[in-house]
């Protein structure tokens, strides 16, 4: 069972490889769309290879509750609990 | 038990495409055009679908018409005349008529005598739901020589006030002529539906809400672009790769990849899931064309062949995939 960090810094390079977003951006505080520039499609791309990466599911009507970084992070380590 | 036992026909061992032909209306609409109706911008919808251009067909344009203008290009190409061609199947959802079909007008505008002709409803997977169809037919011995249509003016069904879809869909024709051959020139089907997702892409009245209140708005589509995403991307990849494997071929032996024209943003990712080599020549005949649903993979094709990106023999992975949610996925020699 992965802890928070592990969760925010796998997430992390996730966005990198999909949106080239630096892994240092990637903060719990920020938002996917306003502060990341992900948009609904990266935003899939991320979300299933998260999926893949921290073998849980997460369904196309709970994608769009994950607002924040943190929203995810909270989101995975419960889906995986 | 009596009675006499009856003949079976064989058709041909193999079957190819044999010639090509597109049709594109002739009126070119722009992003800031489609932008006249929606709240977005140009850069907005290149960045989120690669559409540059799509064309619209003209308000007395039909299905036929363009699915005509197509198919005589696609007989030339193959120097074929109307008159050998014993099938005609047209892949559309935008032939506004519940009866009759497009496919029996066609035959007849196109002078093919008397063929088999119907039509089938696969949305985007049309045109390769209708190829894996001609080749079965053929080598089955039910027929000799099939037009396959992809054919749509989404004009008409697109509500050109949605965000979700009216930068995306385009009009137009892609025909191809499909026979018998000496070698294999169409790989093993892969196809399949999941009506779990019905929702992801449809229609969203049906036509009877128009007889029980005549002034509702007329029905047009809706999509699901996140969902639709992300089937295309990661189940229509394995679908993609499984069509590889059925024809013994490798991503090192592809020479192209057509996939259904849908986004660019999809054909994208698409290529990444399935590891394509840089040598692969990938359709992007979306930037101008725009998604027109079951004409877009002979469209694509007829474009590659116009500017000399693939050649006759090359081998091409095709994948057509849409609303139902359908998909069909095959290996073909270029003609």
């Amino acid at each position: 069972m992965a802890d928070q960090q592990e969760i925010l810094s796998g997430l992390a390079e996730i966005v990198n490889e999909v949106a080239g977003v630096p892994v240092d951006s990637v903060q719990l505080d920020k938002a996917f769309t306003d502060d990341l520039d992900i948009d609904s499609l990266s935003m899939v791309e991320v979300v299933v290879a998260a999926e893949e990466k921290f073998s849980v599911k997460i369904p196309d009507d709970d994608v769009k509750d994950l607002r924040t970084v943190g929203d995810a992070v909270t989101y995975i380590a419960q889906a995986g609990a | 038990m009596t009675g006499a036992r009856l003949t079976p026909r064989r058709g041909a061992e193999y079957a190819s495409i044999l010639g090509v032909g597109a049709y594109r209306p002739s009126r070119v609409v722009t992003n800031d055009e489609i932008c006249e109706h929606i709240d977005s911008s140009d850069a907005w919808i290149r960045e989120r679908s690669g559409i540059i251009t799509r064309h619209f067909a003209a308000p007395d344009e039909s299905v036929v018409d363009m699915a005509a203008a197509a198919s005589e290009k696609a007989l030339a190409a193959a120097g074929i005349s109307a008159d050998q061609v014993d099938a005609v199947i047209v892949g559309t959802v935008t032939h506004l008529w519940q009866t009759p079909s497009a496919a029996a007008e066609l035959a007849y505008r196109l002078g093919a005598g008397a063929p088999a002709a119907f039509d089938i409803s696969a949305a985007c997977a049309g045109f390769s739901y209708g190829l894996a169809l001609a080749q079965d037919m053929i080598r089955g011995g039910s027929a000799t020589c099939v037009i396959v249509v992809g054919v749509e003016k989404l004009s008409d069904i697109v509500d050109p006030t949605d965000r979700g879809t009216a930068f995306i869909f385009g009009d137009g024709a892609g025909a191809v002529v499909v026979g018998a051959s000496e070698t294999p020139g169409i790989g093993p089907v892969v196809w399949g539906s999941d009506g779990a997702q019905t929702e992801a892409i449809i229609q969203d009245t049906p036509w009877d809400v128009l007889r029980d209140d005549p002034t509702h708005k007329f029905p047009s589509l809706r999509m699901s672009g996140p969902q639709v995403f992300r089937w295309a991307v990661y189940e229509m990849a394995k679908a993609a790769q499984e069509a590889l494997d059925a024809a013994g071929v490798s991503v090192s032996d592809l020479d192209a990849f057509i996939p259904h024209q849908a986004n660019m943003r999809i054909t994208d990712a698409m290529m990444k899931k399935l590891a394509l080599p840089d040598s692969v020549v990938v359709a992007r005949d979306i930037a101008e064309t725009g998604n027109t649903s079951a004409a877009s993979i002979p469209l694509a094709m007829g474009r590659m062949l116009e500017e000399g990106q693939i050649k006759s023999g090359d081998v091409a992975l095709m994948i057509g995939f849409g609303a139902g949610l359908v998909y069909s996925a095959q290996v073909v020699v270029v003609p």
